[in-house]
């Protein structure tokens, strides 16, 4: 019965067909010694050398349009022979396919990654690799951005020797700074953070200007910077690098990497730092850089299952660094709270702890869970001549994010939760601020992409904090690729955060100043919140010039703070905190290009300018020791690597900074009055490395090769207990020409 | 009316016979040369309402698919493939449909891969 109605239906599609002239149709069937009609459901049917083809339908029946042009229908599917049958006219066609054992379409079990396209990102993304990070031989992270323009290293203070970075005019605390994606730089860490990771560990950085993603949270204002840590899998077998310069630093770095199984690795990163030499060059008293001594430790587990679709990590880190600072001939033991000399000792410990899953569903390689989790405790105990400053910081981050798709790869989603606990115990001279912070927060960020002219990331979150209250994060960047090889980007974003104002400002504790806290009852040490605005466009174009790569950008951001806890430098007797009252905005613009000149040399160069004012105490001010022009160039050579790997590499960077506005000293004695503003000046770094075989290279080079010095960098050096000690205003080098050589070891 | 049933037992059978899988993994040879084509190819994949995931791969000129069968099916991406300019082995893009590529994505002249000299 049943086949009879099938036959009919057959008849009945011959029926239609004979109507139909301009058509091929008929039905394909599976070839069986009885000659049964068993219909092939997805066998593919098409014109050979044609755009015309069709795939029959489940009962095997199929319509392909006739057109003169070809005489040759092809019938192919998956495990039988295809066959071609020349056909002349509409006609119906009945066809029967032998069964094949070789597969013609092969189901596909692993997939790439697609490569990370910068022209094409939403976000305006830069991405330091690790050749660019070789560079800058020395030491940790904060001086891995001497080469990159995107990123500005200042100088902290007179004595610590830290570089403190600025991104958009903006400094570190307004940058979100992450470690694998897990918030790292922040709270009590936030001063010296950046020395805390070796710059042997980096792998790469990725800088991200302007608002960024929601997915880590709602602190970033002015862009975000993460680290990627070497990995056991991709990291050499056993890595040992050493350092030293003439003033007496040395570094030691080793890693040593091992296979447990095909699925685990394991690494040992060890670092140790430190300096005995007592380097006085300026003649004011004082160390121009400090006594110090640091052990890293670092174990990395990492376990990848492809076949599973998961991927782990697991970190633990601990950190022992201790600095001691101030004039020459203090002596801890006998010296610590007298006034024989000034003196002042940073010791600071960290552990760090952190978890990441993933899990990538094998048959969709679009869909993934990702879940991290750390755990932090920073304990800083530090006194700054009779200041005294202790800080414990206890963290905990947690962050699930889901990622998929809407119909297709074209628009992704991805969503999550994140839990974020800080608790804070500060000691700050005699009195104790205790602090615990809480917040739960969920976020979705669409992404769109049509793969040619047009992406964007459109992301909210919702976040509910014990101190900040709940709060709405958008945050929103487009592409737009107007011609070839050009790229137009357009953001803006809200940004919030807790500023913990003492160790954000620690460098105070190491001057004369009181220190003022006028708050208004706020939940933040008597603040508000800090929070802003930023907004922003960049425009990317590469060409070809005389036949050699290079490209050109322009990017101008703003940031306009909403409430921002204003530091107020001018009254060389105080430092005075407050909510902002007026204004707060910074302007920045920037212009850069990069073009390879001949074969293998390459030349960056970028001009930048700041407008950041706020509004002082005193009135509507341009930020303090910042320059409002900034030029800056590098230059890279490197030969053609041999066979065995060896190569010599050259590496030359200039900056020129404009003039810096000073904060008043006029109140001064007229000895220590520094006038209005400090001159520009230029700086040079330069680096020859070479490439001896594939396991062993060596470098030398210098920093600050024109011996540029800022005159008298402590106000009231010879009276470090008067009135007029200050170590903060400082808008140059202390240390002059620096020498230094180091090896490479991999195997 | 038992005829009926019998039709649309008939036609369950048959539908249920063929598993129509959500997330069909394809793979099949798209002809194309660069980087320009890759983006060429996979736009047009995704463009075909059904395909989740497009991924041409360069070197091997092979096309990664995950499609909804219940949607779309192989010929009718193979048909918009030909309909930007892109050969694969059952059907030929038209003559005008070819002219219409980028002078560098000529992949029937040479198809090795040049994208470093016209990264776009």
């Amino acid at each position: 019965m049943k086949k009879y109605i099938c036959l009919t239906g057959i008849l009945f599609a011959n029926m239609a067909f004979l109507l139909a002239q301009d058509k091929v149709e008929g039905m394909i069937m599976e070839a069986n010694s009885e000659n049964e009609h068993i219909g092939l459901a997805g066998a593919n049917v098409y014109w050979l050398n044609s755009q015309l083809g069709t795939i029959t339908k489940s009962d095997g029946t199929f319509a392909i349009p006739f057109n003169e042009e070809y005489d040759k229908l092809v019938i192919s599917f998956v495990g039988f022979k295809s066959d071609t049958l020349t056909i002349n006219k509409p006609q119906m066609v009945h066809h029967w396919l032998e069964p094949e054992n070789q597969l013609d379409e092969v189901v596909v079990t692993k997939q790439r990654e697609a490569v990370e396209k910068t022209f094409f990102a939403a976000q305006n993304v830069v991405t330091v690799n690790s050749a660019e990070l070789l560079k800058a031989a020395c030491c940790n992270l904060s001086e891995s951005f001497e080469t990159n323009p995107a990123i500005d290293v200042n100088f902290n203070d007179a004595l610590t020797g830290t570089k403190q970075i600025e991104m958009l005019g903006l400094t570190s605390p307004y940058l979100l700074i992450t470690q694998e994606n897990i918030p790292m730089v922040r709270g009590a860490s936030q001063t010296f953070g950046l020395t805390f990771t070796p710059g042997t560990w980096v792998e790469s950085i990725q800088i991200t200007k302007g608002a960024g993603s929601v997915i880590n949270g709602y602190e970033s204002i002015s862009g975000q910077i993460n680290t990627e840590l070497v990995k056991p899998l991709t990291d050499e077998p056993l890595f040992i690098n050493g350092y030293g310069n003439l003033n007496g630093r040395l570094e030691m770095n080793a890693h040593i990497n091992q296979k447990v199984s095909d699925k685990l690795q394991t690494g040992i990163y060890l670092h140790g730092n430190r300096r005995d030499l007592k380097v006085n060059n300026n003649n004011d008293g004082f160390l121009d850089t400090p006594l110090a001594n640091q052990i890293n430790i670092m174990n990395r587990w990492q376990y990848q299952n492809p076949e599973k679709g998961w991927v782990s990590f697991f970190n633990v880190r601990f950190l022992n660094d201790e600095k001691q600072v101030g004039e020459s001939e203090f002596n801890p033991s006998t010296d610590k709270f007298t006034t024989n000399a000034w003196g002042s000792e940073i010791d600071t410990r960290r552990f760090d702890s952190a978890i990441k899953l993933g899990y990538v569903f094998p048959e969709l390689p679009f869909q993934s869970f990702g879940f991290q989790a750390s755990y932090s405790n920073h304990q800083q105990e530090s006194y700054y001549g009779f200041n005294v400053y202790d800080i414990v910081h206890e963290s905990i981050y947690s962050n699930l994010i889901f990622n998929s798709i809407i119909g297709n790869t074209q628009h992704k989603f991805k969503t999550g939760l994140t839990f974020a606990y800080d608790g804070y115990e500060e000691l700050v001279n005699t009195q104790d601020f205790e602090r615990v912070d809480r917040s739960v927060g969920s976020f979705f960020e669409y992404s769109y992409d049509d793969l040619e002219k047009v992406s964007l990331t459109a992301g909210i979150r919702l976040d509910a904090h014990n101190r900040l209250g709940t709060f709405i994060t958008p945050r929103f960047h487009l592409r737009y690729t107007p011609w070839e090889r050009a790229s137009l980007r357009g953001s803006f974003g809200l940004g919030r955060r807790a500023a913990n104002i003492f160790a954000e400002n620690q460098r105070m504790f190491a001057s004369s100043r009181n220190i003022q806290l006028l708050g208004n009852g706020g939940d933040i040490y008597g603040f508000d919140a800090e929070k802003a605005l930023n907004y922003g466009f960049s425009f990317l174009q590469g060409f070809n010039l005389f036949d050699r790569p290079g490209d050109f950008s322009v990017d101008f951001y703003r940031t306009d703070f909403d409430n921002q806890i204003v530091v107020d430098w001018e009254d060389p007797r105080t430092i005075v905190f407050s909510n902002l009252e007026g204004k707060s905005y910074a302007n920045s613009l920037q212009i850069e290009l990069n073009q390879e000149i001949v074969s293998n040399l390459d030349l960056r160069m970028a001009y930048k300018f700041y407008d950041v004012k706020t509004s002082y105490q005193t009135g509507l001010l341009q930020k303090p020791l910042q320059a409002r022009h900034r030029y800056f160039a590098n230059l890279g050579y490197e030969t053609n690597v041999k066979e065995n790997g060896a190569q010599w590499r050259f590496d030359y960077t200039y900056n020129l900074l404009g003039e810096q506005r000073l904060p008043n000293t006029s109140t001064n004695p007229p000895n220590l009055q520094l006038g209005d503003f400090a001159d520009g000046y230029s700086l040079m770094n330069a680096q020859i490395t070479k490439v001896f075989s594939k396991k062993f290279e060596i470098y030398v080079g210098g920093e600050n090769l024109t011996n540029f010095r800022q005159f008298n960098p402590i106000l009231g050096a010879e009276d470090p207990f008067g009135t007029n000690f200050d170590t903060t205003i400082i808008y140059g080098p202390i240390m002059g020409r620096m020498l230094y050589t180091g090896f490479r070891f991999k195997s | 009316m038992k005829n009926i049933v019998i039709i649309t037992l008939c036609v369950l059978a048959s539908t249920l016979g063929v598993a129509q899988d959500k997330n069909k993994k394809l793979n099949f040879e798209v002809e194309g040369k660069c980087e320009m084509c890759k983006m060429r190819i996979e736009k047009a994949a995704l463009g075909v309402s059904g395909v989740k995931y497009a991924s041409w791969d360069i070197p091997t000129h092979q096309l990664a698919l995950i499609i909804d069968e219940r949607k779309t099916d192989p010929m009718k991406i193979k048909t918009a493939l030909v309909a930007v300019g892109h050969d694969t082995k059952e059907l030929k893009a038209t003559e005008e449909a070819y002219d219409k590529v980028h002078p560098c994505c000529k992949y029937r002249d040479d198809d090795t891969d040049d994208s470093d000299k016209h990264k776009k």
